[in-house]
């Protein structure tokens, strides 16, 4: 019996792949914001690289218009072609990016094509057993935000952003949109705190994470991972993510 | 997309389908496999042999592949994949990721990034056959 020309329904063969490539991941943790600029791929690499010391670790940047993690963890090797792709250890951590398919060109996707290409990464790379994967996020609310929802459940979303109004204006905007569609919000990182802090109001509808104080020396450490991590920045991401980014036993 | 990756990703989806259908026993599997895949065919045979194996599965496996069309958004011209000039790097990071396509190609008439893959990406189940 033919079931499928009845239906006139075609099955896409590499979304049932999906679950199976992340079923030895233990904790999967998107890295987002509303807005450009808070830095998110500075929080991302760095929680990363602070992890990988302790735990086996991926990071995956999915910010297609503006792949930036692998010029922060000074990403050299490139991955390794066996039954899909395998990410290359870097610093410690498996690390993949479309930036291994597009090099230093631009990449003008559309929708259709994002949610394609997150499709195809995701299919093709193996990432083996893993207590965290750490998720580069793009701005706003696409179809890369969308992609998570759907096809990774489970995912936990930590919202970067400053105490600038501007912000927190669209950050909050993001969250409320999280929150609608039931999706697990692990808490807010405030990031380049100078004077005023956002505390109290983020605190009135959300979990704070904590605060990064502007790092003026922070540009120094881009592409000097262990820099980075003994930098301030880099002292002060690693009390947030000893107190919130756990394994249970 | 890499082509053991591929297989396993059909025979999964024909598993589970199969699955939710009732069907008992899998006789029969259509595929159709974009060009722009540059699937390496004698690899992909094997690989769903293999995997077949695995899962318990002796299928017949039809596939078809379908030729890539791309749409100019800007000038409206239409193109095939042979069209396009580009190196073998170029080609095998195309292999993996279709999407690639949109950095290293520009339309052949007017140069423009902006265009659109109207057929021949993906890897699709087609039909499948079986007893229920």
């Amino acid at each position: 019996m033919d079931y499928f020309h009845k239906r006139r329904k075609m099955i896409d063969a590499r979304y049932s792949v999906i679950e199976e490539r992340l079923k030895n991941v233990k904790r999967i943790i998107a890295i987002s914001s509303g807005k450009g600029g808070v830095g998110k791929s500075m929080v991302a690499s760095t929680i990363s690289l602070i992890l990988a010391k302790k735990y086996k670790v991926g990071l995956l940047d999915l910010d297609f218009y503006g792949p930036s993690s692998h010029i922060i963890i000074n990403a050299d090797k490139k991955p390794e072609e066996k039954n899909g792709l395998i990410p290359p250890e870097i610093n410690g951590l498996k690390f993949m990016s479309i930036i291994y398919f597009t090099e230093d060109k631009p990449s003008p996707l559309k929708g259709k094509d994002i949610i394609n290409a997150i499709v195809e990464l995701l299919a093709i790379t193996i990432w083996g057993n893993l207590d965290f994967l750490i998720i580069d996020m793009p701005p706003g609310m696409g179809e890369e935000v969308m992609a998570i929802i759907k096809f990774m459940k489970r995912a936990e979303f930590v919202v970067v952003t400053t105490p600038s109004i501007l912000a927190w204006e669209t950050v909050k905007k993001l969250l409320i949109f999280l929150k609608n569609n039931k999706c697990n919000i692990l808490g807010i990182i405030e990031n380049m705190v100078r004077e005023e802090s956002i505390k109290k109001e983020i605190e009135k509808s959300f979990p704070y994470m904590g605060s990064i104080k502007f790092d003026y020396d922070l540009e120094k450490y881009i592409g000097k991972p262990s820099k980075l991590l003994e930098s301030k920045f880099g002292n002060e991401m690693e009390k947030i993510v000893s107190k919130h980014f756990l394994i249970a036993p | 997309m890499h082509e053991w990756a591929l297989a396993e990703g059909v025979i999964k989806a024909a598993v589970e389908k199969a699955k939710e259908r009732g069907m008992e026993k899998i006789e029969e599997i259509d595929l159709k496999i974009g060009e722009m895949q540059n699937i390496d065919m004698d690899i992909f045979r094997f690989a769903l042999s293999q995997l077949m194996n695995e899962f318990g599965i002796r299928a017949k496996i039809n596939i078809s592949i379908e030729k890539t069309k791309f749409k100019c958004m800007v000038c409206g011209h239409e193109w095939h994949f042979e069209e396009f000039e580009m190196g073998e790097e170029e080609k095998e990071m195309i292999h993996f990721l279709p999407e690639s396509i949109f950095s290293h190609a520009r339309c052949p008439k007017c140069g423009s990034q902006y265009f659109e893959i109207v057929e021949g990406r993906g890897v699709w189940i087609t039909s499948i056959r079986g007893e229920k």
